[in-house]
């Protein structure tokens, strides 16, 4: 059945507008940018290869280092492949970088491991981001007394290091929960806790935006229309606040990364028996004396590797988003 | 000819009920320091009466410009007369109803309809993350004026006709329009719900004086087409002279002399007025030294005792100095000021 068009119509065509959004994008500012970065674009690389490694871990890792039945202590704390240890002891092309002192696969471990920590990151990092930007448009829109009792809120939460909210919350569970349920429960207290560290830098960020955001004419003429305060923050400010939000939330998955890393190596984040990098770090260091330094080196390597390029890319999106510096 | 119809246009304005009618407006800002700094220092709270008790109103269909120097609270008027601000006191009347007194969105609702506003910067005034299509639509939206989408984009490609641009432009995205596009877009937007009555914040301040012709001659247009009633905010008197039925002329928060367009440009009575005009550059007195407006706007936060103007007042006397002038009747309008009304008015040369 033909639709009739009339001639003044402007043709609203969802393909054509996904086409021409994608259009711009490739010839936009962003993408020019990071073709003309080098750094942007090995940062780039180089953290896909590991969400890569990270997301089929299950499938490309050599060893199924979840599955405790496939481990022989036979095999333990064997070095990396065409390394001799202190002992005499060669290593095997099996088990490339090396194993643990329960015979896990130190390249599977990592694999499995740089999961859990993107997990626990990404999650942690969603969640701030949308508790930190609703507070923070709230905040700015609104004004006034709410503004006040929000930011005052904020800068309490600053006070407090991510460790000691994640020791108060693993406690006040751990007291309260049967120790099994406590275990399953762990992953969820350390991305309420990295979360909980994390939201404040959203809400500032989205709130100072906000309130540059409101000044501007495109707002009050929204007011002047008549539209509802709740659709002018989500329709017109939230749009043209999450650039900033982009930034942090990248600079700041590298922070939850690290941060559950360094929770998991003080033990009171991941149980052993899923283990993170900051876990194989702790499990590993407890051998570098006795001259078994691949089991802490490589998951560390790792950690460094992962942190360090999502914090370029951070670094480049700042400035790559930021009209001031083009 | 032309006297014949100032005179019906002078004699109907008591008769005929108004479109808009503004009484003791007044909009004072609280610019107090912090509670810990005034402690400190001893110092009390401080107001800003960016609009201090202002009487006009606007007849349906004509055009009531509102002119001044920077920071004379031309733009608050604009703001509170489309309810952005809050007035201190004072009644904005809108076909009768007080709209200043409506507090909530709700009630708000239709009036916001049938007033719509224009604003100063077309860079700032649209939402760059939006398609023109929505910008323009969004009033049709949002009073759900229109329910069937075909027909909204159809309404939207008539609007952006009407402002002499092409309906595919609705596609775009406003950094794709030069400033004086932007602003038609701006006034599509702003006619989408049909309203009767436009306050225009300065509208072709920021554009090129060739593209600010063709807004005022499109606003012109439009008004004769839709029967409009304008409310106009400018600080130049060229763009004034063009497009008013009325002109008003404000000075640091009050309105010392208002009255049909003519009178206003042809036999001011108010000195500051007279000063204004004198400062217009004009091709027929090349040659000859232009009066600059002298002296700089005091502050509103501290304005000058008696009649605000007495500072650089040629005729202030001590009168001026110590009494606020009322508003005393003049040909087809209002003035406030002691030498008019003591007869101390010099005759002007006319230029």
């Amino acid at each position: 059945m033909a639709v009739q068009v009339h001639p003044n119509e402007i043709v609203p065509s969802f393909g054509r507008r996904v086409v021409d959004s994608v259009h711009r994008f490739f010839d936009g500012d962003v993408f020019h940018s990071f073709r003309s970065s080098p750094v942007a674009m090995i940062a780039f690389a180089v953290t896909m290869l590991l969400f890569f490694l990270a997301a089929f871990a299950p499938w490309i890792a050599p060893h199924n280092t979840d599955d405790v039945s496939t481990l022989n202590l036979m095999n333990a704390r064997l070095p990396p492949f065409g390394v001799t240890d202190d002992f005499g002891t060669e290593g095997v092309a099996d088990f490339l970088l090396g194993t643990d002192d329960q015979g896990r696969d130190i390249l599977s471990a990592i694999m499995f491991g740089l999961l859990v920590s993107l997990e626990v990151g990404f999650a942690s990092v969603i969640l701030a981001a949308v508790v930190g930007t609703v507070l923070g448009l709230i905040s700015g829109y609104v004004g006034g007394k709410l503004d006040s009792v929000i930011m005052r809120i904020a800068d309490v939460q600053l006070t407090f290091p991510a460790i000691l909210i994640a020791l108060l919350i693993d406690g006040i569970v751990a007291g309260l929960l049967p120790r099994a349920l406590h275990e399953e429960l762990k992953i969820y207290v350390l991305v309420l806790a990295i979360a909980a560290s994390q939201w404040v830098n959203f809400a500032r960020t989205v709130r100072g935006s906000t309130l540059v955001e409101k000044g501007k004419e495109y707002v009050q003429a929204a007011k002047v229309i008549g539209v509802h305060p709740a659709l002018i923050m989500i329709r017109h400010v939230l749009p043209n606040v999450t650039g900033p939000v982009l930034v942090i939330g990248t600079l700041s998955l590298a922070l939850a990364v690290l941060t559950e890393a360094t929770l998991s190596f003080l033990g009171v984040g991941l149980p052993v028996t899923r283990p993170s990098l900051g876990t194989l770090i702790r499990i590993g260091q407890q051998y570098i004396f006795s001259g078994e330094w691949w089991m802490t080196i490589y998951p560390s390597l790792a950690l460094v590797i992962l942190v360090l390029a999502v914090n370029l890319l951070g670094d480049w999106l700042r400035d790559a988003l930021n009209p001031k510096l083009r | 000819m032309a006297d014949a119809a100032r005179a019906t246009q002078v004699t109907g304005l008591d008769n005929a009920a108004p479109h808009l009618r503004v009484r003791d407006l007044a909009k004072y800002f609280d610019v107090s320091p912090p509670f810990i700094t005034r402690a400190l220092q001893g110092s009390g709270r401080s107001t800003l009466r960016a609009v201090d008790g202002i009487d006009f109103q606007i007849e349906t269909g004509k055009t009531f410009s509102l002119v001044g120097e920077s920071g004379c609270g031309k733009s608050t008027v604009a703001r509170l007369v489309v309810g952005l601000y809050t007035p201190t006191k004072g009644q904005v009347e809108f076909d009768g109803v007080d709209i200043a007194g409506l507090t909530t969105r709700r009630a708000m609702e239709p009036v916001r309809r049938r007033m719509q506003m224009i604003f100063q910067d077309p860079y700032a005034s649209l939402n760059p993350r939006w398609r023109v299509a929505d910008i323009v639509a969004e009033p049709i939206r949002t009073h759900g004026l229109i329910d069937d989408n075909r027909a909204v984009l159809r309404r939207v490609g008539e609007l952006l006709e009407q402002v002499r641009l092409s309906p595919q432009d609705g596609e775009k995205f406003p950094h794709e329009f030069s400033g004086g596009q932007r602003q038609r877009i701006s006034i599509a937007r702003a006619l989408a719900s049909n309203p009767e009555f436009l306050v225009c914040d300065e509208p072709t301040s920021a554009l090129d004086v060739s593209v600010q012709a063709q807004i005022l001659n499109l606003m012109k247009d439009l008004q004769r087409e839709l029967g409009l009633t304008y409310l106009f905010i400018s600080h130049d008197l060229a763009v004034v002279y063009h497009i008013s039925d009325y002109v008003g002329v404000m000075y640091l928060g009050r309105l010392v002399e208002w009255a049909p367009a003519e009178e206003v440009f042809h036999n001011p009575q108010h000195p500051y007025t007279r000063m204004l005009l004198d400062a217009i550059p004009d091709l027929e007195m090349s040659g000859r030294p232009r009066q600059a407006v002298a002296g700089e706007v005091p502050s509103p936060i501290h304005p000058p005792s008696g009649c605000h103007f007495h500072p650089r007042c040629p005729l202030a006397n001590d009168r001026c100095r110590a009494e606020v002038p009322k508003a005393l009747p003049r040909t087809g309008g209002q003035v406030a000021c002691h030498a008019v009304e003591e007869n101390r008015l010099p005759a002007r040369v006319q230029p």
